[in-house]
């Protein structure tokens, strides 16, 4: 019988502790809201990680990590598109343009990145195939889930504490009236606090610096508590009116019979 | 019979069964449960896992209703069911326990989402020596000077009765700043 199920019922941190616990070999599949993930394992070791249109070449990781430049990206894309994974590793290697150091501890961190971007992830549904195993034409590594398990049930722990202070990326921010000035700010802080305006909600933020969920709710919740924004309902969003609201609270919509309502209640609360 | 509906909501344990409890006119119908959480447990034995419901009945033609709402995160899918139609909230906080202000900040913006209703926030066991000052408090839940914060104390009618009354004056002055 397959391992499936829903992200609701177990989670990642739950299905990565399964997979090291039962060494299992293979490749766990979910389908989450938007992309879908493959992280494939090794007698339960992660092997290799992809998430969405992101195709985790060997050449787009170096790049990223700026080991190679853009030219070198380019050349590679062109002239190497049969080339396997491991065969371009030994050119570049042999070629003195990157170590095979830099080549194994960049390809961890990017899937050990990956990895933390599935933690945020609590939709979505999940298999893993036992048959699907580790791509062959990429450079496969072998990590030990222990550590990622600690540090995803960490950050999951940060998350619900994060959700608690902001319930809802749908809501935009604004600045409040203290002044920004003489205040140290971190490059993705600067990211969001460009965009802080009543027409973006903090999903939207969020997408346009390609910041996860519990990154961009770290830095509102940081911007939050230093006091320089505040929530906001987002201006495009239907705003229930209190004309609206009191449609629904009074039996009667005359403003005077209202009034006399509040009174009548306010007069027999005295009385109690 | 014309009815309206006054919503109290707040963390866990805060007193919203008792707040209710000490007005109505009828014995609060309160769906409660044994607690199974260990660390709920320790603050009390059964909690309200769908709602409270007390009643005001002014007279043959107007009656008001208090719902509370469950405290536990888990049954907040009840709380915009609960929300609909209110003519104003009370946020109730335990002013004891300080751990649960997170909390009450976060129940407070989530109603204010659902409705731009009224509301006020009482302070509860205020007569508590541990309680916290309002002025602490109001810091805490970082509320601006403009929401009203009340001191209270669930078991006692009075205070209880002046949250209401405060409530449905801050009602009476939202109309007319909307006129």
């Amino acid at each position: 019988m397959a391992l499936r199920g829903n992200l609701r019922d177990f989670t990642v941190t739950q299905l990565l502790n399964l997979i090291n616990l039962a060494s299992k070999t293979g490749t766990l599949i979910v389908d989450g809201s938007s992309e879908q993930a493959y992280i494939s394992f090794r007698e339960g070791k992660l092997a290799y990680a992809r998430i969405g249109k992101d195709d985790g070449s060997l050449a787009s990781v170096l790049y990223k990590a700026n080991k190679i430049n853009v030219n070198q990206y380019k050349a590679i894309a062109d002239r190497a598109g049969q080339m396997t994974d491991k065969e371009l590793g030994l050119l570049l290697i042999n070629a003195g343009y990157v170590s095979q150091d830099d080549i194994l501890i960049n390809l961890q961190g990017y899937f050990t990145d990956l990895i933390r971007k599935l933690f945020t992830w609590v939709e979505g549904v999940f298999r893993f195939e036992n048959d699907i195993l580790p791509p062959e034409d990429r450079i496969n590594v072998r990590l030990d889930l222990e550590n990622i398990i600690i540090e995803g049930s960490r950050q999951l722990r940060e998350l619900e504490q994060l959700q608690d202070e902001i319930p809802s990326l749908d809501m935009a921010l604004k600045f409040t009236e203290r002044p920004l000035t003489n205040v140290n700010l971190s490059v993705d802080e600067w990211k969001v606090v460009k965009f802080v305006d009543p027409k973006n909600s903090m999903r939207q933020i969020a997408k346009t610096n390609k910041l996860t969920e519990i990154e961009v709710r770290r830095i509102v919740y940081g911007l939050l508590q230093a006091g320089l924004v505040e929530l906001v309902r987002p201006n495009d969003a239907p705003v229930p009116t209190a004309a609206t609201t009191n449609a629904k609270a009074f039996p009667t919509q005359d403003k005077e019979e209202q009034k006399s309502l509040i009174n009548k209640l306010i007069g027999r609360i005295r009385k109690i | 019979m014309q009815t309206v509906k006054m919503v109290v909501t707040g963390p866990f344990s805060a007193g919203k069964t008792q707040f209710i409890q000490s007005v109505s006119e009828i014995d609060v119908v309160a769906t409660e449960r044994k607690i199974s959480s260990a660390e709920e447990k320790s603050v009390k034995s059964a909690t309200t896992v769908a709602m409270d419901f007390g009643r005001i009945t002014v007279d043959d033609e107007l009656v008001l209703y208090l719902f509370g709402t469950p405290g536990q995160k888990r049954f907040d899918f009840m709380w915009e069911i609960l929300s609909e139609g209110m003519l104003g909230f009370i946020v109730l906080v335990d002013s004891t326990r300080p751990e649960t202000f997170r909390e009450a900040r976060s129940i407070l913006e989530t109603f204010r989402a659902y409705a731009p209703t009224p509301f006020v926030v009482a302070a509860n066991k205020q007569d508590m020596e541990d309680a916290w000052e309002l002025e602490d408090m109001r810091h805490a839940l970082r509320l601006d000077k403009s929401t009203k914060m009340l001191p209270c104390i669930a078991t006692d009618k009075e205070t209880v009765k002046s949250v209401l009354i405060e409530l449905l004056t801050g009602v009476l002055e939202n109309m007319d700043s909307n006129k």
